[in-house]
Formats: structure tokens, sequence, C-alpha cells
């Protein structure tokens, strides 16, 4: 056997090791802002400014404090609901929409499918104005449906799942039109199982864009009791005091979901991104 | 009673025409095989047929009933599709049963139905499996099965035998003919593959460019073809098309081809000066030496084929190729200079023109 070809010489390749190098780097560079949240998170208030990365006497009473804060359990029930409606209504109306452009044949049907596509191209801060302007029209404003409407649907997700039922066969589609289904049972029944995978990326995409949406839901509400999770945090700096020990407390807490999420979830986020072609 | 009937069927895809006026009548519980090359119409002719293309002029019946305005799913038709469109999602048994979705009958005589498609196909013991964990075969037959569950009056088959293999390709041929003769139902079926429509059809449909050259038995078009299309469409090998030139001397016709002359029966009339022969390669056989035969080829043997009955022989002949036959255990070698015969009666005679038989 040649030395090339044993597994030992390749783990010592010096391409590899470069490539590991870097990798882990990389990887230390992500890794260390969460980790020195989560030790932040353990320090007493009179640490704070201390910028050791172990607390000198850790402590769980900032969790004590925060989850004893009846608002903060309020702004992750409420970040938790919408995250969770905007989240299966983009995967209903979305795929819907990306079905209908996918696999029907309109006049229009073009031009529709540009004009959802030139949307992508408007920053969300150009929107603020006009969505604020929609909801003041509407008496939108502070309540929940204001925080939802905007992201009720999304042309990415249209674009996204458009992509995927392209690459649907039609025999599956015309199978069941023979075997008697109307077209809403074909799109439920049939097509929509068979993109299981970029449903899933849509999903994950979605809840956690919306988990740590921050600039929509701040000005739109002005009842605390409506602040989602990312606004509701930021009250612990704007008070007599910036109580980073709290934030960083609460911010370690709101997490927890998203690496759930992704804990529970990583085989469909990784094979998501693949399929999506996106950065994670 | 399922009888189809197509009028004067047109289709057109914007300004392109790709059907041009079929008339067509397919008999209750016959087998018939739409057969040509791709682009001939004939995939969209059975889709049609099924509903799942508009048509833009022109009529079908099934059963006596005009169902041009009809949805597939009324007009009590199963279609089996190329690639099976067998749902991954969904088990054998769920896959079978989804023929049954719009059937009003209790869960108990679903399942059933379910349980008998699969024992008549074989698939009992894979009722609870995934379609990703069955054969090409097996899938195919679950296909099946889900258009049989439903008791349809015609089935549809859009060249479902194409993505398996020659031997796969043989069995399942074998036993969609003896589905039909067990249930004894209309089966329009499609396909590229001129075996499947000799072996599988009770009349065959040549189609070329959106129209139908020639509908017959399939020995009637095999002996008869009506131009030299179907002539070298039907049958394997593919018949010889040899060039000739007939003359007419004192109310003789004779027919320059070949080392002798061959005279044409009278009863042929006046033929065109320039003709097509066709023969095919089992009917042209080398001859043994001195042997006589009423056309006679002479070239040289270019390419052997032994096929263990027979043995095929490619010989160079007026600038191109002709097969012919030979013994299987007397075949000339490359290279041999060989004599081809064949009988009068098996040639058939095309005008050159309009390469339509005579």
């Amino acid at each position: 056997m040649s030395a090339a070809a044993s597994p030992l010489a390749l783990r010592f390749e010096p391409g590899r090791i470069i490539a590991w190098l870097l990798l882990f780097g990389g990887g230390l560079l992500m890794v260390t802002p969460l980790a020195f949240m989560f030790a932040t998170s353990l320090k007493d208030s009179s640490e704070i400014y201390d910028l050791a990365f172990f607390p000198a006497h850790p402590t769980f009473d900032n969790y004590l404090t925060v989850l004893s804060d009846g608002r903060f359990l309020r702004w992750f029930l409420n970040s938790f609901g919408i995250a969770t409606v905007v989240t299966l209504s983009n995967v209903f109306f979305d795929s819907l929409v990306g079905y209908t452009l996918a696999k029907f044949q309109f006049r229009g049907r073009y031009l529709v499918f540009i004009a959802i596509l030139s949307t992508l191209m408007i920053p969300t801060e150009m929107l603020v104005i006009p969505w604020y302007v929609m909801a003041k029209n509407f008496g939108w404003l502070d309540s929940y449906w204001g925080i939802m409407f905007p992201g009720m649907m999304t042309a990415f997700g249209t674009f996204l799942m458009k992509q995927f039922f392209e690459t649907v066969p039609n025999d599956f589609l015309e199978a069941a039109r023979i075997d008697g289904l109307n077209e809403f049972a074909i799109f439920w029944r049939i097509a929509l199982p068979l993109v299981t995978p970029a449903l899933s990326a849509l999903a994950i995409f979605t809840f956690l864009s919306n988990w740590t949406a921050f600039i929509w839901p701040l000005i739109v509400t002005t009842s605390k009791e409506l602040y989602t999770l990312p606004v509701g945090l930021t009250s612990f700096a704007v008070e007599s005091q910036v109580q980073w020990e709290l934030i960083m407390t609460g911010a370690a807490l709101a997490t927890l979901p998203t690496l759930t999420v992704f804990l529970l979830l990583q085989r469909y986020i990784v094979r998501g991104v693949v399929l999506a072609g996106l950065k994670g | 009673m399922a009888a189809i009937e197509l009028q004067g069927l047109v289709k057109r895809y914007g300004k392109t025409q790709v059907v041009h006026g079929i008339d067509l009548t397919i008999e209750d519980g016959e087998f018939v095989v739409f057969v040509g090359p791709s682009g001939c119409g004939k995939s969209t002719t059975l889709r049609m047929i099924a509903g799942l293309e508009e048509i833009d002029g022109g009529t079908i019946s099934i059963g006596g009933r005009a169902v041009n305005r009809l949805e597939p799913k009324e007009r009590n038709i199963a279609m089996v599709f190329q690639n099976y469109a067998i749902y991954p999602h969904m088990s054998v048994a769920e896959n079978i049963g989804f023929g049954l979705y719009t059937a009003k009958l209790d869960k108990a005589e679903k399942r059933r139905r379910v349980e008998e498609t699969g024992r008549i196909l074989g698939l009992e013991a894979l009722l609870e499996r995934k379609p990703s964990a069955l054969s090409g075969g097996q899938r195919q037959r679950v296909a099946i099965g889900r258009a049989m569950v439903r008791d349809p009056a015609a089935f549809l088959f859009d060249e479902p035998l194409s993505n398996l293999d020659a031997q796969l390709r043989a069995q399942m041929r074998l036993e969609i003919k003896r589905l039909h003769q067990r249930l004894g139902r209309t089966i329009v079926f499609v396909t590229h593959d001129q075996v499947e429509a000799m072996t599988l059809a009770d009349r065959i449909v040549v189609m070329r460019d959106g129209r139908i050259l020639q509908v017959g038995a399939p020995m009637e078009l095999y002996e008869k073809p009506a131009d030299v299309f179907t002539a070298r469409f039907i049958g394997s090998p593919t018949m010889n098309i040899l060039p000739a030139r007939a003359t007419t001397a004192a109310g003789a016709t004779t027919l320059a081809l070949g080392e002798q002359p061959l005279a044409l029966p009278t009863a042929m009339g006046t033929v065109p000066a320039d003709l097509l022969v066709g023969v095919r390669p089992q009917q042209l056989r080398v001859l043994a030496n001195g042997e006589a035969s009423d056309l006679v080829l002479s070239g040289k043997a270019a390419v052997i084929e032994p096929l263990g009955s027979e043995t095929f022989v490619h010989v160079e002949h007026g600038g191109g190729l002709i097969l012919a036959s030979a013994p299987a255990k007397a075949p000339p070698a490359v290279g041999e200079i060989v004599r081809l015969g064949a009988p009068a009666s098996a040639l058939t005679l095309f005008d050159a023109a309009s390469e339509r038989a005579l």
C-alpha cells in the first residue's frame, strides 16, 4: 500500500491541516460571542465590566430575576406565537402560490412571478414606512396582526417553493387528476408531501427570522405586553442603566429555542441550506 | 361497453398543428397499440383520450358518450405512465388504494379490493412497503394495480415499459398481455418499440407527423405495409429497401434488380418506372452454390451477427449494406463474396416517388 493511500498519511496532508485550522478558527470566532453571552449571564452585576471570560462567582440569580419577571415570559410567548403563526402562514401560502406559478399555465403568469420576485430587491428599511402607513390606516398599529401582516407571505418563500414544485414530475399530478382528486387535493395530498425538504427549509428559516425580528416589531408596537423577545430585551437597556447581565441572560434564554430547533432539525437545516443555496 | 371513437381529432400547440384530424375506432375489449417515432403525436393522442390535453378539433367518444368536455376523472379510464407516477410518500397499499379515492366504498371493501389487486399482481407481500424499496418491475406493477383497482372502462398505457431493462420489459409485456386476456378491457398502449407493438396488439396504429399511416393487425402490417416508413418501422431487423427500375415490353413488366431480370405478375398492371423493392432480412437468404432464386443479389460479406437460431449477414451491395440471413451453423466468412436470394412472393414494391406500396 502506498503512503498516500494510507488513512494515517491522509490525516496529515498539509492541505487538510490548513483547512482544519481555518475551520477551527472560524468556528471559534462564531462560538466565542455565544460562549461569552452564556458566561456573562452567570456573572454578578459587579463583575460585568471585569472582562474575565469565566465568572469569579457563578450564579443563576440573573435567570431567577429574568424568569420571575412576568414580562419576559410574555415576550417569549409573543415571539413564539408570532413566529409560529407566520411560519404556518408562509408554509401554506408561499407553497400555494409557488405551486400555482410552477404548475398552471395562465396569461400573465410570468409577469406575476417577476412582480413577486422584484419585491426581493426592496430592502426592509424601505418597506417599513409604507407598512406603517398601511397599519395606521387599517387600525393595525400596536396589535399582533400589525406585527405579523408584512411577513404572512414572502417573495423568497414563493420563489423557493416555485423552484421546488417545478422539479415535481407532472405525471404525479396527472395521475392524481385521473384518480379523481380536485386541484386543491392534488396540491395538498400529492404535491406538498413531495417537496417536504423544501417545506422544512422554508419553515425553519421563517421561524428563525421571525424569532429574531426586531425593527418592525419595535416600530409597530407601543404596549410592552405586545413586545417580542428581542424588543423586550432592549427595555433592560433603556431604563435607568444598562443591565448587561440581564440582557445576556435574556439573550441566552432567547437562543434556547433556536438551539433546540437547530439540534432537532439539524439534518433538515443542512439539507435546506444545500437545496436553497442559501447562507444559513 | 367501452369502445373509443376518435373523429377528426386535432391538436395544436400555438400555431403548430401536431395532430391532423385523426379518425379511428377502437372496439370494446380491443388491445390497440399506437406506435411511431418520437414526436409523431401518439402520446398527445393518448393524453387527449385521457382528458389531460385540450382538444382543438374533432370528437372523442368513450362507450358511445362524447367526452370532449369531461374531466379525466369523469371519463372512467385509468392511465399508467412511463415513469410509473406512484406516489413516493405512500405505501404500496396506499398507492393502489388511491385509485379508489373517489369510489363510494367502505374501508373494508377498499381494503379487500387492494388486497385482491395485490394478489393478482403478485404484490401481496409488498403492500406495506414504500415505492423506494421496490424494483422497477414491482413499481410498474403497483402503477398497473392502481389503474386496475378502479375497474375502469379502458386502460391507457403511455410507454410504460420504457424505463425497464430488456429482460424485465419482456416479462412485463407478457404480464400486460395476460392481464388483458383476464380482464378483457379496452387497452390503448403507446410505444415507440415495434416489438412491443407486434407482441401485444390486436391492432397496431402506425403514426407519423401527427397522422395515421396504417391501421391493422400485426401480421397484416408486417406482410402488407402501406408505405416505406411502415415497412421499415415494423419488423426487426429493418426491411431492406432497394431501388429498382421497371421496364415494360410486349405487355410484360420486368424489374431490373440484381443478377437477373424479374418478371412482375401481370395482375399488378401498370407500375411506375422508378420503384423501391422491400425484402425482409429473414426472407433474403444466403444461397448455396448453384442455388437458384427469383431475386438474386451478390456482394461481399462485411459483418456477421450470429444470434444462435440464425445468423445475420451484412452484405455490401450498391454502395450500401443490405441484411440477409444465413443458416446458424454454416455462416459465410467475413470478406467472402456471397449470393443472396429471395422468392418473388417475399418482395414488396413501392412507388419511389410517393413511397406508397403498390
